[in-house]
């Protein structure tokens, strides 16, 4: 997605000249397309994550739309009193970058991990949030959204080349996208883990499990009642996010089955304790805290077999 | 022309009527307030494009920007009379809703960052406006601050003014005892910016010395301006008391008979 979002963020440049892009020393090897197309118009600022964040409100202020990078963590929570005092209380036109939610940096251990990034943004009503399954709806959703008035965060993937089956790159702000409808329950996911969730679909349907994929793509707006509506007539939801369970999707999920009365049980397919320092691939870190496919189909399987007894 | 005087002077009305604290650092800053928008800062209109940017960092020490912008008549006597009622747009810290706030502060240690990008804007602008940003120098214990100023430094930011506001104070004591500073001036000049020492209550080498600091050096400035805790108010100069306490009515009146015997 990170390609994605250089490639479209260049494109865009030449269009609307209020474009700027700041890093906290990271992107080598992905924002370079933007760096040689628009070398006055790129900023690294060394490794400094809270001075980037009041420079780019410095720079929204005076007119510009500054777009500031890094890895989710030090994106998000390094500044995160910079982000809230500066272009969310001064509702400034800011773009915070995050490349890399969940587990993406696996072999990098705990301290790059994107766990409760989308729990701290989302709990500011005017900062907008945006998390694309893959590169194609990276595309979308930023041209979508990039000249929006208010601050927004955006969730990278890293891979550029993991596709969302059925999504075609379709983004909606504030709405759901719906890959696939299935009778038995509801499946919502969030973000590059997306894949996973679509393969669970297929692994509960090889046990004769029909199951509704939804994906929320965006908070703040947030999709209630039309998730509220379509989980109407299920009695199970499972989400999957690569995120903390709590404060994320799963969060939201239960905040309309709860404000909007409901009757549809939910089940938290998120990570539930705070990494013990074992490392590995991401496939593998996904699998040790519960997050794959797998966990999902066990899961799945689980809800419709409890159904039947 | 704005004196120190007449901003200490609605400083110690204005906390009376309101019975809020945070006293002594607004009297503290009265003459550099007093130089900066006693013909420094260049606001035609306060939402100009063109204007000068002012970050008063150091937020807890709104209530004498609030005496300058009403001074100034961006703000009028019935929206300073409201400072801290029900509903007002004027609170401890500058907010945005108050005319003529350019950037909404309280937290220390994010005002500069917010500066540096605001003159960063003013020079991909090709424009010849200034940014002013007034620190506490207890906020120089913040580590972020040191990232805005190494950014300005290694970026020629020469559109870009700071002054410390060097009060040798902060909330629990004397900033000796608590984190010293020394030397504050060789910290921002090893650093990379150009610096001047000055004497905070001395209006006229204030503004001499920020005049001059609108010149194209290659380099950001700041102005370690030394001052006195509570200026201008016998009781309250140097007394860590005052950094919260609101005044009785007889420290009222008193802090207000010392201020008309300077104004005279």
């Amino acid at each position: 997605m990170r390609g994605a979002f250089a490639a479209t963020l260049t494109e865009l440049a030449q269009i609307d000249s209020r474009i700027f892009l700041l890093t906290g020393d990271l992107g080598y090897m992905a924002l370079e397309p933007f760096a040689n197309k628009f070398p006055d118009r790129f900023i690294n600022v060394g490794v400094a994550e809270q001075n980037m964040v009041g420079i780019a409100t410095g720079l929204a202020e005076a007119g510009f739309l500054p777009f500031v990078y890094s890895i989710v963590t030090f994106a998000t929570l390094r500044p995160y009193e910079f982000i809230r005092n500066g272009p969310i209380l001064q509702h400034l036109p800011v773009r915070i970058v995050g490349i890399g939610g969940g587990v993406e940096y696996a072999h990098n251990g705990a301290s790059h991990y994107g766990l409760e990034d989308i729990a701290v943004m989302r709990t500011q009503p005017g900062m907008t949030v945006v998390a694309p399954a893959d590169a194609q709806q990276t595309r979308s959703a930023l041209l979508a959204t990039y000249a929006l008035p208010q601050p927004i965060y955006y969730r990278l993937g890293k891979d550029d080349k993991q596709m969302m089956p059925g999504l075609n790159g379709q983004f909606s702000l504030g709405k759901i996208q719906k890959i696939r409808d299935g009778s038995d329950l509801v499946i919502v996911s969030l973000g590059a883990i997306a894949v996973e969730a679509n393969r669970a679909c297929d692994l509960l349907l090889a046990q004769g499990i029909k199951a509704s994929l939804l994906l929320v793509s965006s908070f703040n707006p947030s999709p209630t009642k039309e998730l509220a509506d379509y989980l109407q007539g299920f009695d199970n939801v499972i989400t999957l996010e690569a995120h903390y369970a709590s404060g994320g999707l799963a969060s939201f999920v239960s905040e309309v089955i709860a404000q909007q009365g409901v009757s549809c049980k939910l089940t938290r397919c998120a990570v539930e304790n705070t990494p013990d320092g074992i490392t590995g691939s991401q496939k593998f870190m996904h699998k040790r805290l519960g997050i794959s496919a797998e966990s999902v189909q066990r899961l799945g399987s689980t809800l419709k077999l409890g159904a039947l007894f | 022309m704005l004196s120190g005087t007449q901003i200490r002077q609605i400083i110690i009305e204005q906390s009376r009527r309101a019975g809020v604290g945070h006293i002594g650092s607004a009297l503290c800053v009265a003459d550099i307030i007093a130089a900066l928008y006693g013909g420094i800062i260049n606001v035609p209109q306060v939402k100009d494009p063109e204007r000068d940017r002012f970050v008063l960092s150091k937020g807890h020490a709104a209530l004498a920007l609030y005496a300058a912008l009403h001074l100034r008549d961006f703000i009028d006597h019935e929206t300073l009379n409201s400072f801290c009622a029900d509903g007002s747009r004027l609170g401890v810290h500058p907010e945005l809703v108050c005319p003529g706030v350019d950037f909404a502060t309280g937290s220390l240690g994010q005002g500069l960052s917010f500066g540096v990008g605001a003159a960063l804007a003013a020079r991909l602008q090709n424009s010849f406006r200034c940014v002013y940003v007034l620190l506490s120098d207890a906020e120089c214990n913040e580590g972020a601050l040191w990232e805005s100023i190494m950014f300005a430094a290694h970026h020629q930011l020469d559109n870009l003014v700071a002054i410390v506001d060097l009060n040798g104070q902060q909330a629990f004591g004397y900033t000796k005892e608590v984190l010293n500073l020394d030397s504050l001036a060789d910290k921002w000049r090893a650093f990379g910016w150009h610096v001047d020492e000055v004497d905070g209550h001395d209006l006229e080498t204030l503004k001499i010395t920020l005049a001059a600091a609108k010149g194209h050096s290659g380099k950001p400035k700041v102005l370690i301006a030394k001052t006195t805790f509570g200026k201008g108010v016998s009781f309250m100069e140097h007394q860590i008391k005052w950094h919260y306490s609101p005044l009785s009515e007889s420290e009222f009146i008193q802090a207000n008979r010392e201020l008309e015997e300077i104004n005279v």
